[in-house]
């Protein structure tokens, strides 16, 4: 666990040291608080005091921002070579998967605790549903988790950043809209199974505020196999044809 | 710790790049690597550093087999890949209390231990620019410096001493032998004169396979056995002189060489040394012998015969 942290402290430095931190910060919060406060359905004309509209905003904006996140992460490690020099020394594969998970879980929720001012505007507004709110805090986090373990499982697979960053707005696209546009049109057990997989479904509805062990369940899942693949296609290295 | 290698083999693919290799390396030596390009040296390495997995045969560290002590072993060990990869955005001294951290020195003694590498790496007016401003010497210095940080009892060095300037060069070696004292060390270098500055043995490796382990004088006897001996004779009649010298019976063969001047190459018989009957003939016969150069064979010949088929 101490080799964990001392990886995603170093991860975390140098999202900071290299700009991309406060490049994401700045464009999370401008889009988020653009759709939120000013332009749209935003929390005027829909006249709730609810931050349902920045969730579906930062549904969308972290959707596109976390691959950018996560797209170096292995891939530019194995093409400078220094994946060697990580992996040699007295720590796992599992060790620096997690690490490096880690370290853009606490980016994003960095950049989620920047938008509580939000929170509290809208509450001096008026009456705001506190259990939804922070459900929703917790939707967002748990689906940029998913996107986040995705994109470090699209990064382990090439060298080349651009490639795992498509790769993974390719595969979340279907988690995050095809899947849920499809399972409109299908009815029975395959609608079903295509609602399911969808992840809108799940992040929906937490963000209503109903937290149900099956969403937790899927997002776990998720997770779990997209890191437990980056993992084995890291010890790819090892095989023998 | 010692190493021990048992008939290791690796394949990438079809490619054989490790073909059964076997050897020895004891605490207090310096072996040097030898080979062409693709020999295996590299793949090897990878290995004892648990960077890729073994093929077939095993390596014992201590009599532990790495293929099932590896997160313990790694700890003993430091090991600077070749091309030097580094984090080029990260401070010197960040990256060393980095990788100091993750090979699990104390807490308390990070601090020491990175002040101490920057001293004996010479970094201290480097330490606190960003890895990527470094010219290569100095980045080779903290390829080095991470390499030793936690003090580690075996050292594994691809080419420690690429893009280093001549006088870094003969430091980091006098670094490497200091350190080769009381640590096992493995290096590999193109660089034949620095293997005979470093190296306590040599191994010779082509195509994966072992073809020459010894000091540097073994493998010069083992590869000519014959005494060479380059001499120049003034008043002596031309055929006269050579005729003379391959009548002697420790001389197996006379080659005269260019020039006006009498310059000849003198070839003993195996294990014999004809320079006293050299001297005592042209003393006898009044010439007079104004150059005699004994010819050793380089570690260059020795390892272009071994390694060009």
């Amino acid at each position: 666990m101490f080799k964990i942290w001392i990886i995603a402290q170093r991860e975390l430095q140098s999202f900071f040291d290299s700009l991309m931190a406060y490049i994401l910060l700045v464009l999370f919060l401008g889009f988020s608080g653009l759709f939120t406060w000013l332009y749209g359905a935003d929390v005027f004309i829909s006249r709730q005091t609810s931050l349902r509209s920045f969730f579906s905003i930062a549904y969308w904006t972290l959707f596109f921002f976390i691959p950018a996140l996560t797209m170096k992460s292995l891939a530019e490690e194995r093409k400078t070579g220094t994946i060697e020099l990580l992996l040699t020394k007295a720590v796992t594969d599992r060790q620096v998967i997690l690490g490096k998970f880690l370290s853009i879980v606490m980016l994003i929720a960095i950049a989620l605790v920047f938008t509580l001012p939000y929170y509290l505007t809208v509450a001096s507004i008026g009456p705001i549903d506190h259990g939804a709110t922070l459900l929703g805090y917790v939707g967002l986090l748990l689906m940029s988790a998913t996107y986040i373990s995705l994109g470090i499982y699209t990064s382990s697979l090439t060298n080349n950043q651009i490639v795992a960053f498509l790769l993974s707005i390719f595969i979340g696209l279907l988690f995050h809209l095809v899947f849920d546009v499809l399972a409109a049109n299908f009815t029975g057990i395959v609608g079903e199974l295509l609602a399911t997989l969808s992840l809108s479904t799940h992040f929906e509805s937490i963000s209503r505020g109903v937290m149900d062990s099956k969403d937790l369940v899927y997002f776990i899942s998720f997770i779990t196999l997209c890191l437990f693949l980056a993992e084995i296609s890291l010890a790819k290295r090892n095989v023998i044809k | 710790m010692d190493i021990r290698i048992e008939n290791l083999s690796r394949r990438y693919d079809r490619q054989v790049a490790v073909d059964g290799i076997s050897f020895e390396v004891k605490k207090g030596e310096i072996l040097g690597f030898l080979g062409p390009n693709g020999a295996g040296k590299t793949t090897t390495m990878k290995m004892i550093t648990s960077y890729i997995s073994i093929g077939e045969g095993s390596i014992f560290i201590d009599n532990k087999p790495i293929s099932e002590h590896a997160e313990d072993l790694k700890k003993s060990i430091g090991y600077l890949p070749e091309n030097n990869p580094l984090y080029h955005d990260m401070q010197v001294i960040d990256y060393l209390e980095f990788c100091a951290a993750l090979q699990g020195v104390p807490n308390n003694k990070i601090t020491e231990r990175v002040k101490k590498m920057v001293q004996d790496c010479g970094l201290n007016a480097e330490k606190h620019k960003t890895i990527g401003e470094l010219s290569k010497g100095y980045r080779q210095r903290v390829g080095l410096a991470q390499a030793m940080i936690h003090d580690p009892a075996i050292l594994i060095l691809d080419e420690p001493t690429t893009g280093l300037d001549p006088n870094q060069i003969v430091e980091i070696r006098k670094l490497i032998r200091e350190l080769g004292k009381e640590k096992t060390v493995i290096l590999s270098t193109h660089i034949l004169p620095e293997v005979e500055a470093t190296c306590d043995r040599i191994l010779i490796i082509n195509k994966g396979k072992i073809v020459a382990n010894g000091t540097a004088e073994d493998l010069r006897s083992q590869a000519s056995g014959q005494e060479i001996t380059k001499i120049k004779i003034e008043d002596a009649d031309r055929q006269q002189a050579i005729d003379a010298l391959t009548a002697l019976d420790t001389v197996d063969q006379v080659l005269p060489l260019q020039g006006d001047d009498l310059r000849l190459e003198v070839i003993s018989r195996k294990g014999k040394s004809s320079r006293r009957a050299l001297f005592s003939l042209c003393a006898s016969k009044g010439w007079i012998l104004t150059e005699v150069i004994p010819v050793e064979t380089k570690l260059e010949d020795v390892f272009r015969s071994l390694t060009m088929n």
